[in-house]
């Protein structure tokens, strides 16, 4: 079944690329292309009739960021999604700490649809439409 | 050219100590011994292309080249005139240089906090509510037959724990898994093949088998030393794992209530707990209770969903239950390389291990107000200090909007996110690698880190920084910023 949204479960978390991509430096189109990345089930993919590693627009309550789609390579999820810690997913983590310092960086409602004529957002530029202030 | 044996690696909880460089020229050459992340970090982090090299002060907006010592100076300035400044990060960083931090924090009476507090935080809230049954991780390596994975993922965060502590270890009393894991590999690879060659041929989507059933395999029973994860989505590490055990996302709770009634030989009248047949949850508890020494490795996915630290009570409560049956520890899986020292650092200086908030002249303790996302979102801060640590990149957008519209210092080998926002930015020397200090592995074993080569002559160690940011604040305190 086609549609324009799919909801999701949220889920951030560490990958093995978004740690060796991290050491050759943040600002590195390597750690771009391993941590601006959202890993979706092959049947939600499908749809949202989008092509793995075109644009999706990942939504939340909390803020929405353009990310690249990665069909999930292992096992069936459906309705749950993954992106790597980094600045991209935390415009759309559930900051609420409900009293314990900790925010939910897991497990957070979400909707994902197709952005194929958006682009991803690099750091420097993230920073000053997110932040207003001129990082160097 | 010298090899330098025996290092120990600065980049996860596991500290392997194992690590094997060449180093030529006051350079490292090559390395052995170590993962994927360890290696990239040893290789690259001389890249001046993310390398901080020179203090930075801001200036009309722009960040502009300065002395250490102006940049000392400035960040004294920022710290001394703040009314309740955060300093923020520690985890990677050495215990001597958290040691000189909390000094600091207490004499410009600023709160303290480090990345637990978006980490294992609320695991640590639990452990002072109902304790810990823990052990080291050497004892895991030598007589654990048992061991689950709760929500962690150790191939991808910690990608030797597996190797090093665990099934493909070789204890003094448990054999490494390691031949057997090769040999099932093989076989899934070859039904992997099989199925591919039978799409190509009917020319329509086969399903691969998936390596767990939902029934624990018959040869299980056989494995002398068991594998078991259990996580909201298959990852790499379920993919090693004799059985995985897929849970629903934000229903870790209910999972380990119903496996503690199980294994106390209640009966549970529903058919599936989060996802999870009953049927097979009795099996899994039998195969708890049946082992003679089962442990716990916990990761983040329980303490950032829903329920937080009640899922580590949870845990804790069933490892304790167990105990009454058969030997079980619990051990969370600690990420940064001394983020264990930097709670064993504050508890022993302050009596608290994280969030401790010096601003009414001693320390207090409160996680949800003195804990730092906290006091980012309610905007109570108006400046920061952050060492070795990336809150930009890592906290809520509405947490960093606050963090970045007052004074920041960010003291860092590399350039960052943080590093990138911040008005001043000091570079320091790399720890384990360019200096040396102390570091406490995820079992709270300390462990020596060393000096391999040495560093720019414009990157000093975190202490050396902070003990002369220390000394600049004291000394605008009694002189009242005269010079």
């Amino acid at each position: 079944m086609i549609m324009s949204k799919v909801k999701v479960i949220l889920l951030t978390g560490r990958t093995i690329d978004q740690g060796v991509s991290k050491e050759h430096g943040k600002l590195s189109k390597e750690y771009q292309e391993k941590v601006a990345i959202c890993e979706v089930d092959s049947s939600d993919l499908k749809n949202l009739t989008v092509i793995k590693g075109l644009n999706i627009k990942v939504i939340t309550r909390f803020g929405s960021v353009v990310v690249k789609a990665v069909e999930s390579s292992r096992g069936s999820h459906p309705g749950i999604a993954y992106m790597p810690y980094g600045l991209w997913a935390n415009i759309v983590v559930d900051p609420h700490t409900h009293g314990t310092g900790m925010p939910s960086f897991k497990g957070i409602s979400a909707e994902l649809e197709a952005a194929p004529s958006e682009n991803v957002t690099p750091i420097p530029l993230l920073l000053e439409e997110t932040f207003r202030k001129k990082p160097q | 050219m010298t090899i330098v044996k025996n290092v120990t690696c600065p980049i996860c909880g596991t500290l392997c100590d194992d690590l094997e460089l060449e180093v030529e020229e006051n350079s490292i050459v090559d390395i052995r011994n170590a993962c994927a992340i360890g290696e990239a970090k040893f290789l690259n982090f001389t890249d001046p292309k993310h390398r901080n090299l020179k203090p930075l002060v801001r200036k009309g907006g722009e960040l502009t080249e300065v002395s250490l010592d102006e940049a000392v100076e400035r960040s004294a300035q920022i710290l001394t005139h703040a009314q309740y400044p955060i300093l923020y990060g520690w985890s990677c960083t050495s215990c001597q240089a958290i040691r000189v931090g909390i000094e600091l924090a207490e004499e410009v009476g600023g709160v303290i906090d480090n990345t637990s507090t978006v980490c294992h935080g609320p695991s640590i809230l639990s452990i002072q509510s109902v304790g810990i049954p823990t052990c080291t991780l050497g004892q895991v390596r030598h007589r654990a037959d048992l061991v689950v994975y709760w929500a962690s993922d150790p191939y991808s965060a910690h990608p030797r724990h597996i190797e090093r502590y665990t099934s493909f270890s070789d204890g003094r009393f448990q054999e490494s898994e390691w031949e057997h894991y090769v040999a099932r590999l093989q076989g899934v690879l070859g039904k992997k093949r099989l199925s591919r060659a039978s799409a190509r041929v009917l020319m329509r989507e086969v399903s691969i088998p998936a390596i767990a059933g939902p029934k624990l395999p018959p040869e299980f029973e056989t494995e002398k030393r068991k594998l078991i994860v259990v996580d909201v989505r298959k990852t790499r590490s379920a993919e090693i794992a004799d059985f995985f055990i897929q849970v629903e996302p934000n229903r870790d709770f209910e999972l380990l209530q119903a496996l503690r009634l199980l294994v106390k030989d209640e009966e549970l009248e529903v058919d599936k707990v989060a996802g999870v047949p009953v049927d097979l949850l009795e099996d899994v508890a039998d195969t708890l209770i049946s082992c003679d020494f089962g442990v716990f490795f916990f990761g983040v996915g329980l303490t950032m969903s829903s329920g937080k630290h009640r899922n580590i009570d949870a845990a804790i409560a069933l490892t304790k239950d167990l105990n009454y049956r058969t030997k079980f520890a619990i051990m969370p899986m600690r990420g940064h390389f001394n983020v264990a020292g930097a709670n064993i650092v504050s508890t022993w200086q302050t009596g608290y291990p994280f969030a401790v908030d010096f601003s009414h002249g001693y320390p207090r303790y409160n996680p949800g107000e003195t804990s730092v996302v906290d006091i980012l979102q309610r905007g109570e801060s108006d400046a920061s200090l952050i060492i070795a640590s990336d809150p930009v990149s890592n906290f809520p957008r509405n947490a960093v909007q606050n963090l970045v519209k007052n004074p920041m210092i960010a003291i860092d080998p590399v350039v960052s996110p943080t590093t990138m926002m911040a008005d001043v930015v000091i570079p320091s020397a790399f720890v384990g690698i360019e200096v040396e200090g102390t570091a406490y592995r995820m079992d709270r074993v300390p462990l020596p880190m060393k000096k391999i080569v040495e560093p720019p002559k414009t990157c000093l160690p975190d202490e050396e920084i902070l003990r002369r940011i220390l000394s600049q604040v004291r000394r605008i305190r009694q002189t009242g910023g005269k010079a």
